[in-house]
């Protein structure tokens, strides 16, 4: 692919997302605020353009398809972990064994290591620590916790084309 | 009162109770690590049922875009916050708390 088709593709789609975001909070259909949203948008592209931010680490568009499914199990899992967490919270008497665990990512992109990072310490009862190269370093409010972080389970559901070339 | 407006009733009052629950875990729990992920309950499920209670009383379209934008964020900012913490906490030589029975510890 052409660098110059990639970076228009992302262009009109901060555009797209800008102008629905205006819309969305104005709420206001009147040509004025019509043309002050325009102009803002515009004036956000000319902004963003400068600062050459727009690529596909921060503007992932060729992953939005598989992030909608990845994320409907996140939440499934947040649930299931914050009911995990709650039962040791009232415990009468705490039984937490806290336990730092180390294991191989398989992630090559930053893009998903940030995704796959964020989304441990997003699920209660486990904190990513570190990330040296592709070795993750996890913290488990109880060893079964850690353990189940460590299994590499969120680590394949990340949709594969985080990665470059798809 | 409609069946919507006790629906979003009954989610802000379990997000209130498992907000309770997340400060009570701060509490109990014996170190800085640990207390974090009862923070996470507060961070997470607590402000999802909040977020989507307030979009249940409010009941148009604009003010729960609203709403799930900030949920949107939070669910950004609050993990990156957290590794920042534990990372930092683990870099100035805080230990782990760990049990003492513990075989492996």
């Amino acid at each position: 692919m052409v660098p110059g088709s990639f970076a228009m593709k992302h262009k009109v789609s901060l555009g797209l997302v800008l102008a629905a975001l205006w819309l969305g909070l104005s709420g206001k259909l009147d040509p004025l605020f019509l043309l002050l949203g325009a102009v803002s948008v515009g004036f956000a592209l000319w902004t963003a353009l400068r600062m050459d931010i727009v690529d596909r680490e921060s503007h992932p568009i060729h992953i939005s398809g598989g992030l909608i499914r990845f994320w409907i199990l996140l939440i499934r899992d947040i649930v299931i972990a914050n009911t995990q967490v709650v039962r040791e919270i009232l415990r009468p008497r705490l039984a937490i064994t806290p336990t730092v665990v180390e294991f191989e990512s398989q992630q090559s992109s930053d893009l998903g290591k940030v995704i796959l990072g964020n989304s441990i310490t997003l699920t209660p009862g486990t904190v990513t620590l570190d990330i040296q190269g592709s070795r993750f370093r996890v913290h488990g409010l109880t060893r079964e916790i850690a353990e189940e972080a460590a299994s590499g389970v969120m680590d394949r559901r990340i949709p594969r084309d985080v990665e470059e070339g798809r | 009162m409609s069946g919507i407006e006790w629906l979003g009733v009954i989610l802000l009052v379990l997000g209130a109770l498992l907000g309770l629950v997340g400060g009570i875990g701060v509490l109990r729990f014996p170190d800085f690590f640990t207390r974090l992920h009862a923070a996470g309950v507060t961070d997470t499920l607590a402000t999802g049922l909040f977020l989507s209670g307030l979009a249940c009383l409010f009941g148009d379209w604009q003010a729960t875009l609203k709403l799930a934008l900030i949920f949107f964020f939070v669910l950004f900012t609050s993990p990156t916050a957290s590794h920042a913490l534990a990372k930092a906490a683990l870099h100035g030589g805080l230990k782990p708390w760990k049990r003492r029975e513990d075989p492996h510890g």
